[in-house]
């Protein structure tokens, strides 16, 4: 029987099957961070069981760290103490750690992928739910409980039943001004926020073949904002290109069995998915959410929709009320108090450079506050030899040190209540950026556009 | 892990749709190294204003509702895999959620620590969410051995889906990880005979 992606992968990690549906299921990298760790590490040492296979683990610190001034020690006391334990834990197990201030640390969503850790065919899993993230190179990556990263600690297996399979193809040639994130969240306000709950998502089609690895990584990143535990692409070239001579990519002899591999990895012909959807590159304009989950989401030009199920109306009218908006209104002309540019979905050089080409010899309005956060120490290296830094300061933005900083405003850095913040980040959720934030979601090119005119605009007409 | 057979309880009604994580524990109480505590922030910011006091209209502060069972709208905890959210449901007294549906990891989550999650259709989650408004002491009676919910009031049991393992392993307080431990010969012949490896 033709397989999918999906298949050929999940079938090639099952250790063993067991009556009732559930699979043995293996796992070649853990990725861990300070936030969802401490729990599993105590649980793993109060039942006196050593870790099973620590050379799979690589840890990094990502969440919870402050953006400016890493190199002084943590301010808020309770972040410190988190992040102490990580280095304290990874220590005594002897786990690879990119800490604060390493060279490689990073969110842990762009270090992998940047060091050459993820790659395809692999099973890769993280106490974090953009783990989906590196589904971008043919991978099957989904994000845990702590009481799975213990079990992963332990035995470097989880037991799962195996998810349905959805595909999502978008072909054709996308318009000017829109970018994987406004694909993203184009098909996200076609799902909505629970529509791929139980699939594993397969992106298909000239649309998601014509991304980079970058933007290939946006989209992946957000499939589990419809729900979706993970989102795959197939490899080919461009994830070859992307990994070859990457520090943890195979070498040598090794590379050349590894991509010989990996090029028999997707879909055949003739495959059988639970769902197939599909939709058309054309229909797609540049993306913005007007409500508090990813799947409110619409053109940026459009006007927030009246007509919703009976039984969502209480939900959805408690959601406008919160953002301040009207139904039937545009966002077009609304005044933004905040641009953050950053998070696991949009930090990566590619993301940084598209900022600075737009902004570049013009100035943010002079009531916005425009935050940058790189996603690494390698992408902040990259973006200081390449002029970026320059270019971003001298447009009046703010180039902070790598972390998830304001995405989920763990650290000092928030939003303020009631003030609009333009996002490159993936959640809209009720106080998500801060108590009483209100977030807007949409691409790096949008919140540059919107950083400069201080306000919601067409961004259209400025792309010439 | 507690052992879970039968519940009988009145219940809270939450009936918003797609109570995401975040509003279950927001993340700046995620800072916490252990797992205990996090009851106390549970639906912090509808729960309390920014001064910190209680919001009156909120169902949990009106005095109104009480219980070990909570009735939520569907797509119930979707958003981050942060396990916080059932600990900080269960630490808050909540044995079992019922929804009409669930998000996937908080699913998973709920699972592995003793928290039932319940599914039932949109159309018994309306009618539960009715009955419990119009009378807060209405009784539920949860019994995972037969999968039955039993309302007393309505004469009525609604039987719903659970993995048999995953019943099991809540009868019995077992969890994975014990499992998987005794698996160590398997995984390790998986490993020295895989096709390919990373």
């Amino acid at each position: 029987m033709a397989k999918t992606l999906l298949d050929k992968i999940w079938d090639a990690h099952v250790v063993k099957s067991i009556p009732g549906g559930l699979d043995v299921f293996y796992i070649d990298r853990h990725l861990i961070h300070e936030v969802t760790s401490p729990q599993a590490f105590d649980e793993i040492e109060a039942r006196g069981l050593p870790l099973f296979r620590k050379e799979q683990i690589v840890a990094t610190a990502d969440h919870n760290v402050p953006t400016k001034n890493q190199h002084l020690p943590i301010q808020e006391p309770l972040s410190r103490f988190q992040v102490d334990k990580l280095t304290e834990n990874c220590a005594k197990h002897n786990i690879e750690l990119y800490g604060l201030g390493h060279e490689k640390q990073g969110i842990v969503h762009v270090m992998g992928p940047e060091l050459g850790i993820t790659q395809p065919g692999m099973t890769i899993v993280c106490g974090d739910s953009h783990t989906s993230t590196h589904g971008a190179f043919g991978a099957i990556a989904f994000g845990i409980g702590t009481s799975q990263v213990a079990q992963v600690m332990a035995s470097q297996c989880l037991l799962l039943s195996k998810p349905k399979s959805m595909r999502i193809t978008v072909d054709g040639d996308v318009r000017p001004g829109v970018t994987a994130k406004d694909i993203i969240l184009y098909v996200i306000s076609k799902l909505g926020t629970g529509g791929a709950t139980g699939y594993f998502v397969e992106y298909a089609g000239s649309a998601f073949r014509n991304l980079s690895m970058e933007g290939r990584m946006t989209v992946c990143n957000m499939s589990i904002e419809m729900g979706a535990r993970g989102g795959m692409i197939a490899p080919d070239q461009t994830t070859f290109d992307y990994l070859n001579g990457r520090e943890f990519a195979p070498k040598g002899e090794r590379w050349d069995q590894a991509v010989a591999y990996w090029s028999t990895l997707f879909t055949e012909e003739g495959a059988a998915f639970d769902k197939e959807l599909t939709f058309d590159a054309a229909d797609i304009a540049p993306m913005i959410t007007f409500g508090t989950n990813p799947g409110m989401g619409m053109a940026i030009d459009a006007l927030i929709p009246t007509e919703v199920p009976v039984s969502e109306q209480a939900s959805y009218s408690k959601s406008l009320q919160y953002m301040g908006f009207q139904p039937g209104e545009s966002l077009l002309g609304k005044e933004i108090q905040y641009v953050f540019i950053g998070s696991c979905t949009n930090s990566r050089i590619e993301d940084l450079r598209q900022v600075a080409r737009f902004v570049q010899g013009k100035k943010k309005a002079p009531h916005v506050e425009a935050i940058i956060v790189p996603g690494s120490k390698q992408v902040e290296k990259q973006a200081i030899e390449e002029g970026i830094d320059k270019v971003l300061a001298e447009a009046g933005f703010e180039l902070r040190e790598p972390g998830c900083s304001a995405c989920l405003a763990m650290n000092e850095d928030k939003i303020p209540a009631g003030a609009y913040c333009v996002s490159t980040s993936n959640r809209n959720f009720e106080g998500r950026q801060g108590p009483g934030s209100r977030t807007l979601l949409a691409s790096p090119l949008v919140a540059a556009i919107t950083a400069v005119e201080g306000k919601i605009v067409d961004i259209t007409q400025y792309l010439n | 892990m507690e052992k879970f057979e039968v519940l009988q309880s009145t219940a809270v009604p939450l009936p918003i749709e797609n109570i995401d994580t975040d509003q279950i524990i927001p993340a700046r109480f995620l800072k916490a190294t252990s797992r205990e505590g996090f009851g106390e922030n549970l639906f912090r910011d509808w729960r309390f204003d920014n001064a910190g006091q209680p919001k009156a209209d909120f169902v949990m502060n009106t005095g109104r509702y009480s219980g070990k069972i909570l009735v939520a709208g569907k797509n119930f905890g979707c958003g981050s895999s942060r396990e916080h959210a059932a600990w900080a449901i269960y630490d808050a007294g909540f044995k079992v959620v019922i929804s009409s549906f669930f998000a996937d990891i908080f699913k998973g989550n709920a699972l592995n620590n003793g928290l039932l999650p319940l599914q039932v259709s949109d159309e018994v989650l309306a009618r539960l969410l009715a009955q419990i408004e119009q009378d807060p002491q209405t009784t539920l009676v949860v019994n995972l051995v037969n999968q039955e919910l039993e309302v007393p009031v309505w004469e009525e049991k609604i039987s719903f889906e659970i993995d048999a393992y995953k019943k099991e392993c809540l009868i019995n307080g077992y969890d994975d990880i014990d499992f998987l431990v005794n698996q160590k010969e398997a995984i390790e012949q998986y490993e020295s005979n895989r096709p390919w490896a990373y």
